[in-house]
């Protein structure tokens, strides 16, 4: 089918609101200059400089969300922008912050340092293991590309969410995933281990991408547009104009399916999970944090959108395909986690599992579900940035790799109170005990699922947490009930950046579960719940700020 | 926290007015002041070693002092006015359910909040001579700030929800505490026994709280109270009972006493604060609490009088026949507090004497303790009254602080305990009829059974001959202990007369927790006959304590006994009772639920994870690390989302 009315090249120049953009065109600066110091500075200076550079231009970009939030206009849920490819509202003002305030903190444990070598391979372009693999470490070179690898992987993070349409949104996609790819592939030691991740990561991530792009091109079909607004019309109208009496629904239904696999595939539900363990475990964990934390969040952010607006008219289409990925997510990943004996592997398929819980939400479909992920993708990413904190620092017997086996982490209670004691606490906020964040978040997505009539999907959800909360509490055991092991583990002692990064976990997973309501009360600009998931979110192109 | 719907809000029909003034609308200072405390002692480490103490002392006297203030605003409002909610703040609110966390400040709680934090802060004191010794005197105090903060939850829970959290929370510390000398075997079992107890209390209270939910539909009391009067008897009944259970657990009553007496191997001034004054009189409170839903509910009501009563009379028994100071002296704690819970089961009319005894009771009691702490202080640790005597001369504070309290307990007549005993005694038999013969007639005999036992203790330590071991050089104790055992046995003499004499203590409480104040006539207590029967039965147990303990020299070692004293001895065979009805069974219950376990729950478990496990290999190896069998996973997957998606066409 080719569109018989191109529509005409105007001369006009789209207006521009530079102000609702300033904060994604100031990260894209940042990273812009960060390029620029990595091809001019000197490599010994470098460092600090490129540091300097992405946390400034992080906060900046925070501060600027913030500035937003009291911008909006009254009486409307949001405004897009830039000719109606990006979207700017309360809910992604909110996940863009999140990602910001979360990748601060993430660049924390990428900058740590310990005896001069922060967790990177000296020069990640030498062969391991190879005679100038040597000659890189003993010059003790450092690779400071990773700052504006992490500057570029979150300004598609901040991207993502706020996507207005199918282009722009794989576009984000892009610029999110390929400098992660690279990312993980950077470990400074196992890096074998870790170059192997990074291609699973690659390829998977390429399959996916084509995925979404497939579905994204089956909805022009359908729609005859790509912005989300006007394939929300096309939806509610029976598809564009060309066609009769529903018979593109089939293009519909295969786009929602395609773009929906590959949406999936980036928060990792089952079965497009696949990926997670390995490159959990394989990334080197500085990076792993800021997947963890701030992908997921960007990603869901994403998936929310996507499944409230262009295709929130039909969701009595994709509900049940939705029930049938979030109970698999909540049940596969569950039980397979109960074998696992790696923490970074175990905390990937915590990963999934709480991605499960939070598709619960989704697939409630109203104010409240969105509101409770919300809550629950800000609360679970600090405490996954801590945890992995914690697995930063202890290593084998000898100091030197990560210890990931968790039977040799027998007796660190004992030893490390303190860090087992942080741990302790975010392994109970995973499994969801009561003044944790952990407890508030899926309170509010399960509260959210049972008014919407997903009761089934909340017993198993509910199933689910009590199989987690089972390894959960085994690690506590391991930690704190065990004679510590001659040669079991070290713990190499926190530096301030690790330590900051532990302490932040500990006190947003203890005030945000005891004290959650200035957060919980103030997601959404009305709390309650008669409003449709789509009215508190920008779904027209009309209302172009300029 | 109370878990209620928005709709429920709107018929709330409770009495409590909102709170207005800087005073109370900060009330949660009470609570803040010691957990802050608790925290800064448990995170700092040991930088906090030289300063910590002082610190954790400071802060229940600033919650004391923040309590009088709420007290003389209390007293500075009309009569109605008096019973303040103080909503602390919402815990979250999601979709139509609101769970919020509210104090409620009335004259019930604020007098258990002076007591807590007067006696705790005297303790405070006293333990920074006892521990002074002890390294790990900083966790201690933490230990004993988060006891007093989770004690005020407690109390100023406005529903039962916030109550249980205060609940668990006493209970950990008084784990906590039991066992602080865990390196002591006897000690890490005394706290695990009184855990594993406490928890069957526990649920019972628990299951209270379930069923007034899906009952009552609410947890907060105003709500519980206002929905009683529509409620099934039978539902009332069922709510009394595992009330009771639950009281019966924290306040060591019948049948869930044995933990008690156990108790005593944590530190002194533990016993003295947690297992004396405060913790253990939280079933008491609990039943005052509830009162509307026990006088609604008669047979519930009937069944706590007669828990207290047996209560009584068992701790005044085993009492009499321990040899251990501390055990004796909680064997007396039993029975004063069954004393009150059966004043509590008398319906409103014991409520003002039960609380006034409880009291009286925190003030006498925790002095007997502290005195007994400071005696074994004195003499190495030793706590068998058969090796003390003759300490008066040597111990001359602790004399005059530990005989004070001896007279107050025992009932000397215008002490404190005599008037706060009066009054239960007078109410038990105002009840008339066979009912209240019966109850008025076990206090009576409680009573006798008091002066004697206290007696003995009193005589087998401070007077008689010196039976001390080799090489116990006893010798008086520091300032610092000895000075809150002076203020409390002031408290000992006075307390009871300030509170009792002119009704002042009556006019204070009854209104709040729906009763008449009743008139306490001091002509009356001297020569009606139950007065004078108390009297009889104090000079009877005091003079058979001296024939046989003071008249006749002590035995170093523990005579054989009759079968009688045995069975006393042996705490009436509580443990065994206990061996027979919970452990046994709870064995059985465990080996058969392992066996469950490991069968049917591991099998199923693995089972499923290797199911899982073995289909993702049979999947084209699932999480072997190949990226070709992963994308066929997503093919997979694919699929089930496109046939899915297809079926709606």
């Amino acid at each position: 089918m080719i569109p018989q009315d191109l529509p005409v090249i105007t001369q006009e120049a789209p207006v521009l609101d530079w102000w609702l953009l300033a904060p994604l065109l100031t990260l894209f600066g940042g990273a812009m200059l960060a390029v620029l110091f990595e091809a001019f500075v000197p490599a010994a200076r470098r460092r600090l400089l490129q540091i300097g550079v992405a946390a400034l231009s992080l906060l900046a970009t925070f501060v600027l969300i913030v500035l937003q939030v009291g911008s909006l206009p009254d009486g409307q849920a949001g405004v897009t922008v830039g000719v109606g490819s990006l979207a700017v509202d309360r809910t992604v003002l909110f996940f863009q912050g999140t990602i910001a305030v979360l990748a601060l903190v993430s660049l924390l444990l990428i900058a740590e340092r310990r005896d001069g070598r922060d967790a990177f391979a000296a020069q990640a372009a030498a062969v391991p293991g190879s005679e100038e693999e040597r000659a890189h470490i003993l010059a003790g070179t450092q690779h400071t590309e990773i700052y504006p690898l992490v500057l570029f992987a979150v300004l598609g993070m901040l991207m993502f969410p706020a996507s207005n349409d199918f282009l722009t949104m794989f576009i984000a996609l892009e610029v999110m995933s390929l400098p992660l790819y690279l990312m993980c592939g950077l470990a400074r030691r196992r890096r074998l281990f870790s170059q192997e991740a990074a291609v699973k990561y690659f390829l998977l991530g390429a399959f996916s991408s084509a995925f979404f792009l497939f579905g994204a091109a089956m909805v022009y079909g359908y729609a005859g547009s790509v912005n989300f607004g006007e394939v929300r019309a096309a939806v509610e109208n029976g598809g564009a104009a060309i066609f009769q009496d529903g018979d593109g629904r089939a293009l519909l239904l295969m786009g929602i399916g395609l773009v929906a696999v590959g949406l999936l595939f980036k928060v990792g539900a089952v079965p497009f999970h696949n990926w997670k363990p390995d490159v959990y475990q394989g990334a080197p964990t500085p990076v792993t944090a800021l997947m963890a934390s701030c992908t997921l969040v960007a990603a869901f952010g994403a998936l929310l959108r996507v499944f409230f607006v262009p295709f929130g008219g039909s969701a009595g289409d994709w509900e049940p395909a939705l029930w049938i990925v979030a109970v698999l997510t909540m049940v596969v990943a569950a039980i397979v986690a109960v074998s696992q004996r790696d923490i970074k592997r175990l905390l990937a398929y915590s990963s999934v599992v709480h991605a499960g819980f939070i598709l619960t939400a989704v697939v409630a479909g109203s104010t409240d579900g969105l509101a409770g992920a919300m809550f629950y993708l800000a609360a679970y990413g600090f405490t996954t940035l801590g945890a992995f904190a914690v697995v930063t620092l202890v290593r084998t017997a000898d100091g030197g790799q990560e210890q990931g086996d968790l039977d040799r982490w027998a007796g660190l209670g004992r030893r490390h109170p303190l860090l087992a004691g942080a741990l302790a606490l975010f392994l109970l906020a995973f499994a969801g005990i009561p003044l944790t964040s952990g407890f508030i978040g899926k309170f509010a997505v399960f509260q959210a699922a049972v008014a919407a009539g997903a009761t089934p999907l909340v017993v198993v959800g509910v199933l689910s947490s009590a199989v987690t909360a089972f390894f959960y509490v085994r690690i506590i055991v391991v930690m704190f009930f065990r004679d510590p092991e001659a040669d079991g583990h070290t713990v190499v002692r926190a530096g301030a950046a690790t330590g900051g990064v532990i302490a932040i976990g500990v006190a947003a997973t203890l005030l945000l579960g005891v004290y959650p309501g200035p957060v919980l009360d103030n997601l959404l600009p009305s709390p309650d719940g008669s409003q449709e998931p789509v009215s508190v979110m920008v779904d027209q192109a009309s209302t172009e700020a300029g | 926290m109370a878990v209620q719907h928005h709709t429920h809000l709107a018929a709330e029909t409770g009495t409590a007015v909102a709170a207005d003034g800087a005073v109370l609308s900060n009330a949660w200072l009470l609570v803040a002041l010691p957990l802050v405390g608790a925290a800064v002692l448990l995170l700092g480490g040991k930088r906090t070693d030289s300063w910590g103490h002082l610190l954790a002392t400071a802060l229940p006297v600033g919650s004391f002092v923040w309590a009088l203030l709420i007290l003389f605003d209390l007293l500075g409002r009309a009569e109605d006015a008096r019973s303040v909610s103080v909503p602390v703040y919402e815990w979250f609110s999601v979709g139509t359910f609101n769970v919020g966390v509210d104090l409620l400040v009335d004259p019930l709680s604020i007098s258990f909040v002076l007591l807590i934090t007067f006696v705790g802060s005297l303790i405070h004191v006293y333990s920074i001579g006892y521990m002074s010794h002890d390294p790990g005197r900083r966790r201690f105090f933490a230990y004993l700030n988060l006891f007093v903060a989770a004690m005020l939850v407690l109390v100023l829970a406005d529903n039962f929800a916030l109550l249980f959290l205060g609940w668990e929370g006493v209970g950990l510390a008084s784990y906590l505490l039991i066992g602080f000398w865990q390196y002591k075997p006897s000690a890490a079992a005394a706290a695990k026994k009184a855990f594993v107890i406490n928890r069957v209390g526990d649920m019972g209270l628990l299951a209270a709280i379930m069923i007034m939910f899906t009952a009552l539909g609410a947890v907060s009391f105003s709500e519980v109270f206002a929905a009683v009067p529509g409620a099934g008897n039978g539902v009332l009944v069922a709510i009394g009972l595992c009330l009771l259970l639950g009281a019966c657990g924290k306040s060591a009553q019948l049948p869930l006493q044995a933990w008690l007496l156990d108790a005593m191997e944590g530190p002194t001034p533990v016993s003295a604060l947690i297992h004396a004054a405060t913790m253990v009189t939280a079933g008491v409170y609990l039943i005052v609490r509830a009162g509307p839903v026990f006088e609604a509910a008669p047979a519930a009501q009937t069944t706590v009088a007669v828990v207290g009563a047996a209560t009584m009379l068992a701790g005044g028994i085993i009492a009499s026949a321990k040899d251990d100071i501390k055990k004796s002296l909680a064997g007396s704690t039993m029975s004063q507090i069954g004393m009150m819970v059966l004043a509590a089961g008398l319906g409103p009319v014991g409520y003002v004497a039960a609380i006034a005894h409880l009291i009286t009771h925190g003030f006498f009691k925790a002095g007997l303790f502290l005195g007994a702490g400071s005696v074994m202080h004195a003499m190495d640790d030793g706590v068998d009254m058969r090796r003390y005597g003759g300490l008066a001369r040597v111990m001359p504070v602790t004399f005059a602080t530990f005989g004070l309290g001896y007279l107050a307990i025992i009932g000397v007549p215008l002490l404190s305990g005599w008037w706060t005993k009066e009054s239960i005694i007078t109410e038990a038999f105002g009840v008339g009829g066979t009912q209240g013969m019966v109850l008025g007639s076990a206090i009576i005999v409680g009573a006798g059974l008091t002066a004697f036992y206290m007696s003995r203790m009193f005589f087998m330590t401070f007077l008689g001959e010196k039976r001390w071991d080799e090489g116990v050089h006893p010798h008086e104790s520091p300032v610092s202990m000895t000075a809150p055992m002076v203020v409390l046995s002031i408290g000992s003499v006075f307390l009871g007369a300030f509170l009792v004499f002119g009704d002042r203590f009556a006019n204070f409480l009854a209104p709040a927790i729906g009763a008449q104040p009743h008139h306490f006539d001091l002509a009356h207590a001297f020569t009606s006959p139950y007065g004078l029967a108390a009297l009889g039965v104090l000079v009877v147990g005091v003079a058979a304590a001296w024939a046989v303990y003071l008249r006749r020299p002590v035995a170093r070692t523990a005579p054989e006994g009759n079968p009688v004293t045995v069975a006393a001895s042996r705490e009436l065979y509580g443990n065994e009772i206990n061996e027979g009805l919970f452990v046994g069974p709870g064995r059985v219950l465990t080996r058969a639920l392992v066996v469950i376990e490991e069968k049917v729950i591991d099998g199923v478990v693995n089972g499923l994870g290797a199911g899982v496990r073995d289909s993702s290999r049979g999947l084209g190896r699932a999480q072997t690390g190949f990226a070709r069998s992963y994308a066929l996973t997503m093919l997979f997957g694919a699929v089930i989302v496109a046939a899915t998606l297809v079926v709606r066409l």
